[in-house]
């Protein structure tokens, strides 16, 4: 296999684990403080 | 530290810290990746493979750092009893595990046409395996003493015990010459990388680094928010 598939590869497995990452921490967090907040009110 | 026992005060700072961080990380990843990928010379030996060096460093880092971070937590909550210690601790553990695997994947990938192999029983990648387990069992202890209404001492102890993980990772080069290459890069200097090479690595480093406690800072958020909704929900059951 050419060096290039292996570099991609890795690259590729970084970018998807750190987006689902961000992307859920940030949703649990705007869903959370949404709720704390609607029951406030 | 204690300033910020009171998680209102903690919020006040956490939540333009959290967009600043993110901002901040995701332009130097993306300037990082975009100059190993296509500005930096291939190496001599290891030919375009190296260019998986500029995500396998942050993501060994952060992996360490993050059991780092548990354990100053769990002496905090276990000496000081900071209020925001093991929520700190639990905040860390997801993010600390995802950077783990992450460095066990790319060096992974990176070996293959490397050294020609997956994987290697060597010093450096099996502790660092059994780092990627002491999160695992981490995470869990963690979930399940918090369903059980406990203050999460038992993890803070298994945080505290696991560290000892850390120095056998770092030093794991050098009492198992095994695989593994040993310390190529030095933040005090002297690391035998090309500069030419070397000059993306600091901006993942940052970039990774910003985007992680970014993440830390929302999973904190998230578990306040929570906190919050239940002790409402209490109130005004009781009412």
């Amino acid at each position: 296999m050419n060096q290039w598939s292996f570099v991609l590869a890795a690259y590729g497995v970084v970018i998807i684990a750190t987006i689902v990452l961000l992307l859920a921490s940030w949703r649990a967090m705007r869903d959370a403080e949404a709720a704390a907040e609607a029951v406030r009110r | 530290m204690h300033a910020f026992a009171n998680p209102a005060r903690f919020l006040k700072i956490a939540r333009p810290a959290t967009a600043w961080l993110l901002g901040l990380g995701l332009v130097l990843v993306a300037a990082g990746m975009a100059g190993g990928l296509l500005v930096t010379p291939p190496d001599y030996l290891q030919g375009d493979t190296v260019r998986i060096l500029y995500i396998h460093v942050p993501a060994a880092w952060l992996g360490m750092a993050g059991w780092g971070a548990i354990a100053a937590a769990s002496i905090s909550q276990i000496v000081w009893r900071h209020p925001l210690a093991a929520i700190a601790g639990r905040a860390v553990a997801v993010p600390g595990a995802t950077f783990a695997g992450l460095c066990l994947a790319t060096g992974s990938i990176w070996g293959r046409p490397t050294w020609g192999t997956w994987w290697e029983w060597d010093g450096r990648l099996t502790s660092m395996l059994i780092l990627f387990f002491l999160y695992l069992g981490y995470i869990g202890l963690a979930a399940a003493e918090r369903e059980r209404g406990g203050e999460g001492r038992m993890a803070a102890l298994f945080g505290l015990v696991g560290a000892i993980n850390l120095p056998i990772i770092h030093y794991s080069v050098l009492w198992w010459r095994t695989l593994h290459q040993g310390q190529s890069i030095s933040i005090s200097g002297g690391s035998s990388i090309a500069p030419e090479l070397l000059w993306p690595l600091p901006l993942t480093m940052i970039g990774f680094t910003a985007l992680f406690a970014a993440v830390a800072l929302m999973r904190m958020r998230t578990e306040l928010a929570r906190n919050k909704l239940e002790a409402r929900l209490r109130r005004s059951a009781a009412e």
